[in-house]
C-alpha cells in the first residue's frame, strides 16, 4: 500500500442527504478520508454529526453514496463491511453477564462464517492481542456487569481491535468517560492508526481534543459542511465564531488560563 | 472446535504465552459429557413422572412396561403406556420448545422478561387456533393441520404487530415498552378468544384450556409432531447462537460486528412462531415456561447462547414435567390446569427479575 508519497483514499462520501419529513438532517455532505488520517467531525448539537456516522456505517438510510476503497458500501455484505468499517458506539449497555472475553470474541464474528463459529484460526490470538492492547488481560473472565463505564468502553474498543477494520468510527466515545479514560482511549486509537492502511473518523464534542488528535476536521452546522480540511485550517477563529455564535477562541483561552 | 473448557491464565504470560494456550479458550459451547448429564437427568425425570400419579407404579415395574415386556398387571400397563407416557412426553417436548423460544427471544430482544406469554404471542396463537376451529377453517393441502397452521400464522402475526408497535412507541425497544405492549395485546387477544368461545362453545374446548393450558389426554401423535418441530426449531435457533449473543449485547453492536440483523431476526421470529404455534394448538397457553426455565438455566451456564440454548431445551423439559407432576398430584384426584402451576411460579419470578433489572439501571 501507499508509502510516504501516495496515500490511499480510504473512504469517499458523496452528497449524503438525510431528511425526516421536512426536516433536513444532512444536506449534501461530502468528504474524503485518506490512509493515516484522523477525521474529526465537529459542530454544535443537532448539526448532524452522529447521523453521518450512521450513514457511513450503513446503520441509517440516506441518499448519496459512500465508497469504501472505491466500492459502494451498499454492495458489501454485512460481514464484509464489518471487516472494513468498525464502529465504537456512544454508549454500550450490556444486560446479561457476558465475560469480557465473550464480548471481545464477537468482534471476530465477521471472520468465521461457519455456522458454529469455526474457520477463524486467528481468532484467539486476535482476542489476546486486543486484551493486551487495552490492558484488560486480567479482567478477561470478569462479567461485564461488574465493570465501570470506562472499563466497559475499553472492552468495546478491544472488540473493535479484534474486529480489525480498516476504518474505525468513534461516535462521541468520550461522552461518559472521565479524563483519565479519555486520554487512555485517544492514546490507544492514535497507536492503532500508526499501522499503514488505516484511518479513523470520530465525532467529537471537545474542540481541544479534536484539534490535538485530529489531522482533518469536518465542521458542520445545520447539516451542512461549513469547512473541511486540515485541522489547523478548519478550526479557525472565524469558522468557530460563525458556527457557535460566540468567540470560541477567547473562551478556550480563558478556560485554559485557569490552570496557569 | 476444542477440547477444554478451562480458560488459560494468560494474565501473567501476556501475549507471548497466549498463542500457546489460546486454543484452550476457544470452546464456548458445552463439552459432550455435559450433554450426557442433561440427557440422563431428563430421562430420570421422565421415569419419575411416569411412575408417580394417581396410582404410583414402582420404578422397576414401570421400566419393564416401558421396554416392552407384557406386564403382570394389565391396568398398570395401560396407565403407563396409554395414559402417562404420551402425556409426559408431550409435557417434556412442550417445555423444551417453550423454554428454547423464551431463551431465543430474551437474547434477540435483549430483554430478560421476554416469553411467549409475556409478549402475547401465545394468546395470539390461541386466537388463531380457536378461530380455525370455530370457523371450520382447513387448508386444502393440510386437512389435519388447519388449527396448527392458523396458530403458527397468528403467532407470527402477533410477533410482527407487537414488535412494530414497540418500535413505533420507543425505538430503543426498552424492556418496559415491549412487555407492556405484549400484555395489552395479550388481553386484547384473550377478549376476542372469550367472545368466540362464548358463541361457539359446542365446538370448542373451555376458555381455561386456551388460557391456562393442559396436556391431559395428549397422544403419541401429538408427541411426534412436537418432536419433529422441536428438532428442526432447535437446529435453526442453536445455529444462530453467536448472532443471539450479539443481539443480547445490543442490536447496534450486532450490526457493527457484521451480523445480518434483519435476516437473523426474521429467521428467529419465524422459528419461534412455529414452535409456539404448535405448542399452543396441542396444549393451550402454558404461561411463563419460557421465562422461568431459561432464567434458572442461565445461573448454571451463564448468558452465552452456545451453552444456554441447548441447556434450556433440557431445562424446559424438566421444569414443565415437574410442574405437570404437581398439577396432577397436588390436589388428587382433582387436576389443576398446567398453566396454573407455571403461572404461580412465573409471576413471582417475573416480579423478581423486573425488580432486579430496574435496580441495575
Amino acid at each position: 500500500m501507499g508509502g510516504d508519497h501516495k496515500k490511499q483514499l480510504m473512504l469517499e462520501a458523496r452528497g449524503l442527504h438525510v431528511q425526516y419529513g421536512d426536516y433536513v438532517v444532512l444536506d449534501s455532505v461530502s468528504f474524503d478520508l485518506e490512509e493515516g488520517q484522523w477525521l474529526m467531525i465537529v459542530g454544535p448539537n443537532g448539526a448532524g454529526k452522529s447521523t453521518i456516522v450512521n450513514a457511513v456505517s450503513g446503520g441509517a438510510p440516506c441518499t448519496g453514496e459512500v465508497l469504501c476503497l472505491g466500492r459502494n458500501i451498499r454492495s458489501f455484505k454485512p460481514h464484509e463491511l464489518a471487516r472494513h468499517i468498525g464502529v465504537l458506539a456512544q454508549k454500550n449497555a450490556v444486560g446479561y453477564s457476558f465475560t469480557v472475553r465473550e464480548v471481545i470474541r464477537l468482534g471476530r464474528y465477521a471472520y468465521s462464517k461457519g455456522v458454529f463459529g469455526g474457520g477463524d484460526p486467528g481468532c484467539e490470538a486476535a482476542i489476546d492481542e486486543a486484551l493486551r492492547l487495552t490492558g484488560l488481560t486480567e479482567l478477561e473472565n470478569k462479567s461485564v456487569l461488574q465493570l465501570s463505564g470506562g472499563e466497559l468502553q475499553r472492552v468495546f474498543l478491544a472488540q473493535l481491535f479484534s474486529q480489525d477494520p480498516k476504518i474505525m468510527i468513534l461516535d462521541e466515545p468520550m461522552n461518559h468517560l472521565d479524563l483519565v479514560y479519555q486520554k487512555q482511549l485517544l492514546g490507544l486509537v492514535s497507536d492503532w492508526l500508526k499501522t499503514p492502511g488505516r484511518a479513523v473518523i470520530s465525532v467529537m464534542h471537545d474542540l481541544s481534543l479534536a484539534k490535538a488528535f485530529g489531522t482533518q476536521v469536518l465542521l458542520l452546522q445545520h447539516g451542512r459542511v461549513v469547512a473541511d480540511g486540515p485541522a489547523g485550517e478548519v478550526l479557525t477563529r472565524e469558522h468557530l465564531s460563525q458556527v457557535y455564535g460566540m468567540d470560541v477562541h477567547e473562551w478556550m483561552n480563558e478556560l485554559l488560563s485557569q490552570w496557569s | 472446535m476444542n477440547r477444554s473448557t478451562q480458560s488459560s491464565k494468560t494474565a501473567e504470560g501476556g501475549a507471548k504465552h497466549s498463542s500457546l494456550f489460546s486454543r484452550q479458550n476457544t470452546r464456548e459451547g458445552s463439552a459432550p459429557w455435559v450433554f450426557l448429564i442433561y440427557a440422563a437427568v431428563t430421562a430420570l425425570v421422565i421415569l419419575l413422572c411416569v411412575c408417580v400419579g394417581s396410582v404410583t407404579v414402582p420404578p422397576g415395574q414401570t421400566l419393564r412396561i416401558l421396554f416392552g415386556r407384557a406386564s403382570e398387571s394389565v391396568s398398570f400397563y395401560s396407565i403407563i403406556r396409554v395414559v402417562r407416557l404420551p402425556r409426559v412426553l408431550c409435557v417434556a417436548l412442550t417445555g423444551a420448545s417453550l423454554s428454547l423460544c423464551g431463551a431465543a427471544m430474551q437474547g434477540l430482544l435483549k430483554n430478560p422478561l421476554a416469553d411467549g406469554s409475556t409478549l402475547g404471542v401465545s394468546s395470539g396463537a390461541s386466537l388463531g387456533a380457536v378461530l380455525s376451529i370455530a370457523l371450520g377453517l382447513t387448508f386444502p393441502a393440510l386437512p389435519f393441520a388447519g388449527t396448527m397452521v392458523m396458530a403458527i400464522l397468528f403467532a407470527f402475526l402477533s410477533l410482527v404487530v407487537i414488535m412494530s408497535l414497540a418500535y413505533k412507541f420507543d425505538n430503543s425497544l426498552s424492556t418496559n415498552t415491549i412487555i407492556l405492549i405484549g400484555i395489552i395485546f395479550s388481553m386484547f387477544a384473550n377478549a376476542i378468544l372469550s367472545l368466540i368461545i362464548t358463541f361457539a362453545h359446542d365446538k370448542l374446548r373451555t376458555i381455561t384450556f386456551w388460557t391456562m393450558g393442559s396436556l391431559a389426554g395428549s397422544s403419541y401423535g401429538n408427541a411426534l409432531v412436537l418432536a419433529v418441530v422441536l428438532f428442526i426449531g432447535s437446529i435453526i435457533i442453536i445455529s444462530r447462537a453467536r448472532e443471539l449473543n450479539a443481539f443480547a449485547i445490543g442490536e447496534d453492536n450486532a450490526r457493527n460486528i457484521g451480523v445480518n440483523v434483519k435476516a437473523v431476526r426474521i429467521s428467529i421470529l419465524i422459528t419461534v412462531a412455529a414452535l409456539i404455534g404448535v405448542c399452543v394448538s396441542i396444549g393451550g397457553t402454558i404461561a411463563f415456561v419460557g421465562l422461568v426455565a431459561p432464567h434458572i438455566i442461565r445461573f448454571i451456564t451463564g448468558p452465552n447462547h452456545k451453552r444456554l440454548l441447548p441447556a434450556a431445551v433440557f431445562g424446559g423439559a424438566v421444569f414443565l414435567m415437574f410442574a405437570d407432576l404437581v398439577a396432577r398430584t397436588l390436589l388428587r384426584p382433582l387436576e389443576l390446569p398446567l398453566g396454573v402451576v407455571t403461572s404461580l411460579v412465573g409471576a413471582v419470578l417475573f416480579v423478581i427479575i423486573f425488580y432486579r433489572s430496574r435496580r441495575k439501571g
